[in-house]
């Protein structure tokens, strides 16, 4: 499944690389903790998380993720936001809990 | 002697959170452009990042020099931080010393130290409490002792 799949499916608001959303994901990490995330997560997945900073797109960046989708509402800092444009690295916003987003997304790729 | 493909450094400024990953980001192209496998690239960047926080949550400044030959990649990172009383507790999975603020922004989980180790193939830390940090990672182009070193 493409990221701009789950974004229609989740109802997620894709707020960078609008032109990146043609890659195809490979599964889904969450974590709010970056260092868990440079550790464990695998190329090509998205990255669930509450963290808005622009440190989680230089996270993204480095493990070559499809994108983060950032849940709860919180809205990603402006500097957050510019950096993901350079980076082409989808940042996607969920109003709805980490929990119901994994779930979904979850529902999405395994079943 | 043993040829040197490459060689440079980048310096590092404590606290400068907004720019973190730039030195590991630009090292991982460098090492990509020359020719380097995936593997090692991404092994490289992951602890090149780890240890480019490190500098930024708990030094004022430091240094990251990084030197590639065709049968090693050698990064070395010197900091003015306040150094490390005890590098075995350090090393200990979730044992951290960053303050709140950094931890709630998803760092300081204590696995910066433990996840370079696991990144490298020989790693050695040199610290001097009061005047700074030193951590040398290698990481071997063929194979090697994955894990090994302190």
């Amino acid at each position: 499944m493409k990221v701009n799949e789950i974004a229609g499916k989740l109802c997620l608001r894709v707020n960078t690389a609008q032109g990146d959303l043609d890659r195809e994901i490979t599964g889904c990490y969450i974590s709010d903790l970056l260092s868990d995330v440079m550790a464990n997560a695998q190329d090509g997945e998205v990255w669930i998380t509450l963290q808005t900073h622009p440190n989680i797109v230089a996270v993204a960046a480095l493990k070559n993720l499809a994108g983060n989708i950032i849940t709860n509402n919180r809205s990603p800092e402006e500097e957050t936001l510019k950096k993901a444009e350079a980076e082409r690295i989808p940042i996607m916003l969920s109003s709805s809990s980490t929990f119901e987003t994994g779930g979904s997304l979850y529902r999405l790729l395994r079943c | 002697m043993t040829r040197q493909l490459c060689e440079g450094s980048f310096h590092l400024v404590g606290g400068e959170f907004t720019h973190a990953g730039a030195a590991s980001s630009e090292l991982k192209a460098i090492l990509t452009g020359l020719g380097i496998g995936t593997d090692l690239v991404r092994r490289a960047a992951i602890a090149t990042f780890e240890a480019e926080m490190n500098v930024i949550i708990h030094a004022a400044a430091g240094v990251l020099n990084y030197s590639v030959t065709p049968e090693r990649i050698q990064i070395v990172v010197s900091d003015m931080g306040p150094g490390i009383p005890d590098i075995g507790l350090a090393m200990t999975e979730g044992y951290s010393t960053a303050p709140d603020w950094v931890r709630e922004m998803g760092w300081g989980a204590g696995m910066g130290l433990p996840n370079i180790k696991k990144n490298s193939d020989r790693f050695r830390v040199e610290s001097v409490v009061g005047e700074g940090t030193t951590i040398e990672i290698i990481i071997l182009m063929k194979g090697g002792d994955a894990g090994e070193g302190e």
